[in-house]
């Protein structure tokens, strides 16, 4: 029996991960080098660093990858690279590495959309999938609601208008002096607060829109706790953090659950970063639950930046054609 | 021994083969088109009209800059796959070196200026000596006056410009330099990879081969968000 070996790159923000996967199951390395030390004196992703970051990872990441993996480079059937979204500069240096690699080892190369290996990380997770499904993709770069009908075949029903739910998070651990990435942060804090005592807006925009907008939410808290500095009030930043996770989860949950129903289908899939949220999984969870739809998310690992979700998709691709030449750019705004 | 050259350093792609004995093959493309979609075609090309697989090929270089900081990693992450999966040596070359490689034979100095951002250059000052072509002053990025204020020190010398910043200079800037100033012409004005592949062999002989892992571009400059803090703006 062939098992199919793909080689994964992925450098679109600020992680340099290196996968190799079989046939789109079975994960035999996922090297993820994370930047984040680099970046949170900033406060952020600086893109040139991230460039920079990666230059210097990419070798000993997909290096290790094949260790990890014990294949030699003959045993490699397939190169996939992330083509975008993301930081056009840092998935310059993941797709030319990529492009190199295929031509060396004479194998296809597949471009794979990031948003489309953020989804295939359910596949990924052993559990058995089936179309058609739904899926909420959430992370620092996304919020979207996808209906997937098939392999290659998706619709997205709608996504954010300004930050995504990643974004916000951020923003508001910044306002709060919390450090930066803010999900964990905030997560951490909301653990200990009363979620109901301080009332934030939820944006569910016009009747049945899918799409969603946290810039309201975002300014409602900076407002919050800039009134209460002005008042000389003590404010608790643990009720604030619980108060405003919720606002987040409470829309994120309600029109993923409601697409299901319309779309009339069985399977939620919750990927993405924003996907490691506890509050965000157990909410989704005990919601998908009493509508009887089953929810899958993949382990926190593979919800973050990694290469192996990207093997998985391209090996989907590969299996339909769906190959890319030596001609293949990185697209900052790639479309799905 | 033959060596396959890229510089994607400036707005030029160009791939080139060279060996001891002759520059074999070279692609030169002023052009508006991205590297990244060029790139990789290019190099294959150039390798089927050579008639060379990648197996035929010793080595690999790289010009490792300064220049544009995507451009540098477009090229130097491709010939790190490249080098990587055929497990072939790769040697960086500096982009300024290479530049002025394009001038063998003139005299006085030889003073390559590549485009930098924040109205700046990159450059250097050489001169040919008995033993070739020889740097006289530390890699530099600065503004184009104070290029020409270090120029004018070299009182009377001859000096010639080329790169792809010669338009940076104004009219008024290069007379100071007086009537010894010449900017080379059009056909051998941009970086080339033949050039960056000939020293590349030179430095291979001198078995000065570079580490995959950590070979990174020659920036000059550290990233806008570090140069911002290290002056305690942030
Ligand atoms: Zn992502």
């Amino acid at each position: 029996m062939n098992i199919t070996k793909i080689l994964a790159i992925e450098t679109s923000c600020d992680e340099t991960s290196a996968a190799v996967v079989a046939d789109g199951k079975y994960i035999l390395s996922n090297v993820i080098s994370s930047q984040i030390k680099f970046h949170r004196e900033f406060g952020g992703v600086v893109p040139e660093i991230a460039s920079r970051k990666h230059i210097e990872n990419i070798v000993p990441v997909v290096r290790r990858a094949l260790m990890e993996a014990r294949c030699d480079f003959e045993d490699i059937d397939a190169v996939a690279v992330t083509q975008g979204p993301g930081l056009v500069g840092a998935l310059l240096v993941g797709l030319s590495f990529g492009k190199a690699a295929a031509y060396a080892l004479n194998v296809p190369l597949i471009g794979v959309n990031h948003l489309v290996g953020h989804i295939y990380a359910g596949f990924l997770t052993g559990e058995e999938v089936n179309f058609p499904l739904i899926s909420l993709v959430v992370s620092g770069g996304h919020t979207s609601i996808i209906y997937i009908k098939n392999h290659g075949d998706f619709e997205i029903l709608g996504q954010t208008r300004d930050d995504a739910a990643g974004e916000v998070f951020d923003k508001v651990a910044r306002a709060m002096g919390l450090g930066y990435p803010g999900g964990p942060e905030i997560e951490k804090l909301a653990r200990k607060g009363d979620a109901q005592r301080i009332k934030f807006p939820r944006a569910w925009l016009e009747e049945g829109s899918y799409d969603f907008s946290f810039s309201g939410l975002k300014s409602a808290v900076l407002n919050y706790l800039h009134n209460a500095k002005q008042r000389k009030e003590e404010v608790s930043f643990e009720d604030t953090a619980a108060a405003f996770q919720e606002a987040v989860v409470d829309v994120l949950v309600e029109k993923t659950i409601r697409a299901a129903s319309e779309k009339e289908v069985d399977t939620i899939l919750l990927v993405g970063g924003v996907a490691a949220n506890q509050r965000l999984r157990e909410e989704m969870a005990s919601s998908a639950d009493k509508k009887g739809l089953k929810l899958i998310v993949p382990p926190p690992i593979l919800c973050t930046d990694n290469a192996a979700m990207i093997a998985c998709a391209a090996y989907y691709q590969l299996k339909m054609g769906n190959c890319s030449d030596l001609f293949l750019n990185a697209e900052a705004d790639l479309q799905l | 021994m033959h060596v396959l050259a890229v510089n994607s350093a400036t707005g030029v792609a160009s791939v080139a083969v060279v060996n001891e004995e002759k520059v074999v093959s070279e692609f030169f493309l002023n052009t508006s088109k991205t590297h990244s979609e060029r790139l990789m075609p290019l190099i294959h090309e150039l390798l089927k009209y050579s008639d060379l697989e990648l197996s035929n090929l010793d080595a690999f270089a790289v010009a490792i800059g300064p220049g544009s900081f995507t451009g540098l990693r477009i090229g130097l992450a491709t010939v790190k796959g490249l080098a990587f999966f055929t497990q072939k040596p790769v040697v960086g070359v500096s982009t300024l070196d290479g530049l002025a490689a394009n001038l063998p034979y003139a005299g006085g100095l030889i003073c390559p200026v590549i485009y930098s951002k924040n109205n700046e250059v990159y450059s250097a000052i050489y001169i040919n000596s008995a033993g070739g072509l020889e740097r006289i002053s530390p890699y530099l990025a600065l503004s184009p006056k104070e290029l020409v204020l270090l120029l004018e020190q070299f009182d009377g010398r001859k000096i010639t410009f080329l790169g792809d910043a010669i338009y940076m200079f104004s009219e008024d800037l290069l007379e100071k330099l007086g009537s010894g100033l010449r900017i080379a012409p059009k056909e051998h004005r941009m970086p080339k990879a033949s050039t960056i592949g000939c020293l590349g062999i030179e430095k291979l002989k001198k078995g000065q081969v570079d580490k995959l892992e950590t070979l990174v571009p020659f920036y000059i400059r550290a990233s806008a968000a570090e140069e911002k803090r290290k002056k305690g703006r942030v």
